[in-house]
C-alpha cells in the first residue's frame, strides 16, 4: 500500500515557495483593488509582459541574469553560515572595477579586456566582502550591519567618483554633468545572443556559474567545510575546521558573485557605468536565493521568474499606472512568506524523525534533523 | 577649517546634532526593547518609511499633526505584529524576516507615495517651543531647550526605558526571556506574550522614528527618505550595549557627526558631499568593532523559543 501522507508532504515541500508567490499575489490583488485597478487586468500585463513577445522574454533573462549571479553568492554566503546583506555594495564596487579596467587598460584585444574587465569586478567585489568577512573573524562585528553600512559606503564612493574623477568627459563638454561614465568601446561589450534584443553572452555565463558553484559546494573539500561551517559552527570548530576563515571566504565569494554581476550589466547591458546601475539586485537576489532554497541550481528557476515579474513590473506600470514599487512590496511579502513556512518543514522533519525511531519503523536509521537554515 | 570654529556655527552644529538624534532614539531604543527580549527585528527601515509616509499623508489630509503620529503608532504596531508572528510564531531566521520586512515597507510606502501624492509636497510641521526659563539660559537653552515636541520626547525616552527595563517587572521578565527563555518559561512568564509585546512596541517607536522625520524634522515625504537611518539605529543598539543611557551617547556621536557633515557642506569647506556622506557610515563600522569588545548581548538573541528545547 503506498504511503499516501509521505507522498504527499513530499509534493507539498518543494511547492510551497510557490504558494508563497501565490500568497503574495493574492495580496497584492487586494492592494490593487485598494487601488481602484482590476487585478486581473494588472496581472495580465505582470505575465503577459515577460511572456507574451521576445522581447518580454529576453528581457526578463536578462533581469534574471544579475539576480542569478547575485544569488549564487547569497547562497555560499547563507550555506556558510553568515547573512551577506552587502550585494548591492559589493555589486557596485564590481561594476566600477570593471569600468576601470575596460576604459583605461589601452592596447589588449577586446577578448581579453573582457577576461580582465569580469575578473576585475569578481575581484572589487570580492575585496568588499571580504571587509565584513575580516571585521566578522577579527572583531566579532555583526557582518549583517557591516555590509549594510558598505553598501552605503559604496553608493557614494560611486557617486564621488562618477561625478568627479570617472566623469564621461562628454557631460563635462556638453554641460549637461550627468553623473555616469564614458561609454566602453563596442569591442568590449558581450555579444548578443539574440539580434536586436539586449540578451547577452553573460546569461550563459551567469548559468554556468551556476553549476560551478554546486560542484564547488558539494564536490570540493572547501565547499564541504563552507556548508559545515553553516550547519554547525560548534561541530566544524570541534572538528578541526577554522571557522572564521571559512566565514571570510563565505563573504569574500558572496561578494565576488555581486561584483561579476556589477561586471556583467556594465558590460552586457549598459556599456558603461552610471548611478542607479545595481537597480535592487542586491536586495532581490537575496529573494532569488532564498527561493531557489539556497541551492546554485535552486537559483536558476527563481532568477528567471523574479526576472519576469521585474519586466512584467515596468510593463504593468506602463499599461495600468500601477507603480513598480508594487513588485517590491510583494518581493518582501515572499520573503516573509518563505522563512515562515520553513517551520513546516521542520516540524515534518522533527516528525520523520520520531517516525524513524520507533520500534515498528521501516527504516533503519534516524534521519538527521534537516534544518539547513542559516544560523546568525 | 577655521571658518568652522567660530561660536555661531558651533551653536547651530551643536542645535542640528540635538535635533537630528530624535529618529535614531526613537527606532533604536524601540529596537533595544525587541532585542532585550530576544528577537532581532532588521525591519526597522521598512517601518520608519511607513510611518513617515503615514504620519505625513493624514496630517497633510487631515490638517491634525497628532492624527499624523497617531497613524504613525498604528501603522508602526501593525508592521510590528506581522515580524512577531514571523518571528516568534512561524520562528523564522530573523535576520532574513528583517529584510522581508524591509523590502515591503519600502515598496509599500513608494506605492502609496506615488499613487496618493504624486510628487513630492511639504507641510508645517511641529514646531519648535521655548521652554519657559531653561530656553533662556545663553548657549545652552538655544542648543537644548528651543525644539519641537517629538524632539523633547524622543529625550525624555531614555530615562522612561532606562526605569521599564530595570525597575519594573515588566523590565525583568523582558530581560529574563532575552537571556533564558527556558528558565522564564518555567517561571510562568509567558514568552510570546513578552516577545509579540516587545516587537510591537519597537514597531511603534519605529513608526514614531518616521513620524519625527516627515512632520518634525524634515516635513515632506520622499520616496526611501529614511535612507540607511534605520540600519544605523540597529548599530547604535549594538553600539549602547543594549541600555538606553548607551544608546543616547551612540545617537549623540552620530547625529553630531552628521551635523557636522551638513555644515561642512554649508560652510562650503573643499570636501566632495559625496565622500561627507560617507562619514556617518564609515563612523559606524569602527565604531561596532570598538563596541563589540565590551558587550555581552541578550543570550537568546534571534533565537527561537520552543517549549521543550535543552
Amino acid at each position: 500500500m503506498p504511503d499516501y501522507k509521505k507522498l504527499l508532504s513530499g509534493l507539498v515541500e518543494p511547492l510551497l515557495p510557490l504558494a508563497a508567490v501565490a500568497a503574495a499575489l493574492v495580496i497584492g490583488a487586494i492592494m490593487l483593488l485598494a487601488l481602484g485597478v482590476n487585478p486581473l487586468e494588472a496581472y495580465g500585463v505582470l505575465f503577459s509582459g515577460p511572456l507574451g513577445s521576445v522581447s518580454g522574454f529576453t528581457q526578463m533573462l536578462v533581469k534574471a541574469t544579475p539576480l542569478l549571479l547575485v544569488g549564487l553568492g547569497i547562497t555560499i554566503a547563507f550555506r556558510g553560515g553568515v547573512i551577506n546583506i552587502g550585494g548591492e555594495g559589493q555589486l557596485i564596487v564590481g561594476a566600477l572595477v570593471a569600468t576601470a579596467v575596460a576604459l583605461y587598460i589601452p592596447g589588449l584585444p577586446g577578448w581579453l579586456l573582457i577576461v580582465l574587465s569580469l575578473i576585475g569586478g569578481a575581484v572589487g567585489g570580492g575585496v568588499w566582502g571580504s571587509v565584513p568577512g575580516a571585521l566578522k573573524a577579527r572583531l566579532g562585528v555583526n557582518e549583517i550591519l557591516s555590509t549594510i553600512m558598505l553598501n552605503a559606503i559604496a553608493l557614494q564612493l560611486a557617486n564621488f567618483l562618477l561625478r568627479g574623477p570617472m566623469i564621461d568627459p562628454k557631460e563635462i563638454e556638453a554641460g549637461t554633468r550627468i553623473a555616469q561614465s564614458a561609454q566602453l568601446p563596442a569591442e568590449v561589450w558581450l555579444w548578443r545572443l539574440v539580434p536586436r534584443t539586449l540578451l547577452h553572452s553573460g546569461a550563459i555565463l551567469a548559468v554556468v556559474m551556476a553549476v560551478l558553484v554546486y560542484i564547488f559546494l558539494w564536490r570540493t573539500t572547501i565547499g564541504y567545510r563552507i556548508r559545515a561551517v553553516g550547519l554547525n559552527p560548534e561541530a566544524s570548530r570541534y572538528a578541526g575546521i577554522r571557522v572564521p576563515v571559512y566565514q571570510m571566504l563565505a563573504l569574500t565569494l558572496g561578494g565576488a558573485f555581486a561584483g561579476l554581476a556589477g561586471a556583467v550589466e556594465v558590460l552586457g547591458v549598459q556599456h558603461r557605468m552610471l548611478e542607479g546601475l545595481s537597480g535592487g539586485y542586491g536586495f532581490s537576489g537575496i529573494v532569488a536565493a532564498l527561493f531557489g532554497k539556497l541551492h546554485p541550481l535552486g537559483a536558476i528557476p527563481a532568477s528567471v521568474l523574479f526576472g519576469g515579474l521585474l519586466v512584467g513590473a515596468d510593463r504593468m506600470q506602463r499599461a495600468v499606472q500601477v507603480p513598480a514599487s508594487l513588485i517590491e512590496a510583494l518581493l518582501g511579502l515572499v520573503v516573509l512568506f518563505v522563512v515562515s513556512s520553513d517551520l513546516w518543514v521542520r516540524y515534518r522533519a522533527r516528525r520523520r524523525q520520531i517516525e524513524a525511531t520507533k520500534p515498528a519503523a521501516h527504516e533503519k536509521q534516524p534521519n538527521i534533523e534537516a534544518r539547513s537554515e542559516v544560523h546568525v | 577649517m577655521s571658518e568652522l570654529f567660530t561660536l555661531p556655527v558651533l551653536l547651530g552644529m551643536a542645535y542640528s546634532g540635538v535635533r537630528l538624534a530624535t529618529p535614531y532614539l526613537y527606532a533604536a531604543i524601540g529596537e533595544m526593547f525587541a532585542q532585550r527580549s530576544g528577537v532581532y527585528n532588521l525591519g526597522v527601515e521598512g517601518i520608519m518609511l511607513m510611518g513617515a509616509y503615514a504620519a505625513f499623508f493624514v496630517a497633510m489630509s487631515s490638517g491634525n499633526l497628532w492624527l499624523g503620529l497617531l497613524a504613525a503608532a498604528v501603522v508602526g504596531l501593525l508592521m510590528g505584529l506581522l515580524m512577531a508572528v514571523v518571528s516568534v510564531t512561524f520562528q523564522a531566521e530573523q535576520g532574513i524576516s528583517g529584510i522581508g520586512l524591509y523590502l515591503f515597507g519600502l515598496g509599500l510606502s513608494s506605492l502609496l507615495f506615488k499613487t496618493t501624492m504624486g510628487g513630492a509636497q511639504s507641510i508645517t510641521g511641529f514646531q519648535a517651543i521655548k521652554i519657559p526659563l531653561l530656553g533662556d539660559i545663553p548657549y545652552l537653552g538655544e542648543v537644548f531647550f528651543d525644539h519641537n515636541l517629538l524632539v523633547y520626547g524622543a529625550f525624555l525616552l531614555v530615562p522612561l526605558a532606562a526605569w521599564v527595563l530595570n525597575r519594573t517587572t515588566l523590565g525583568l521578565k523582558i530581560r529574563a526571556v532575552g537571556q533564558n527563555p527556558q528558565a522564564a518559561d518555567t517561571l510562568g512568564v509567558s514568552v510570546a506574550g513578552i516577545r509579540y509585546f516587545t516587537v510591537g512596541l519597537g514597531g511603534v517607536m519605529a513608526g514614531i522614528a518616521g513620524a519625527s522625520l516627515s512632520i518634525g524634522l524634515i516635513n515632506l515625504f520622499q520616496e526611501n527618505m529614511t535612507s540607511g537611518l534605520g540600519f544605523i539605529a540597529i548599530a547604535l543598539v549594538y553600539f549602547g550595549s543594549w541600555r538606553p543611557w548607551g544608546i543616547l551617547a551612540g545617537a549623540l556621536l552620530f547625529s553630531f557627526v552628521n551635523a557636522l557633515q551638513l555644515w561642512i557642506q554649508v560652510i562650503g569647506i573643499e570636501l566632495p558631499s559625496d565622500v561627507a556622506v560617507m562619514l556617518p557610515y564609515i563612523l559606524t563600522i569602527v565604531a561596532l568593532a570598538f563596541a563589540v569588545q565590551r558587550a555581552q548581548q541578550p543570550a537568546a538573541l534571534s533565537k527561537p523559543f520552543e517549549r521543550g528545547e535543552s
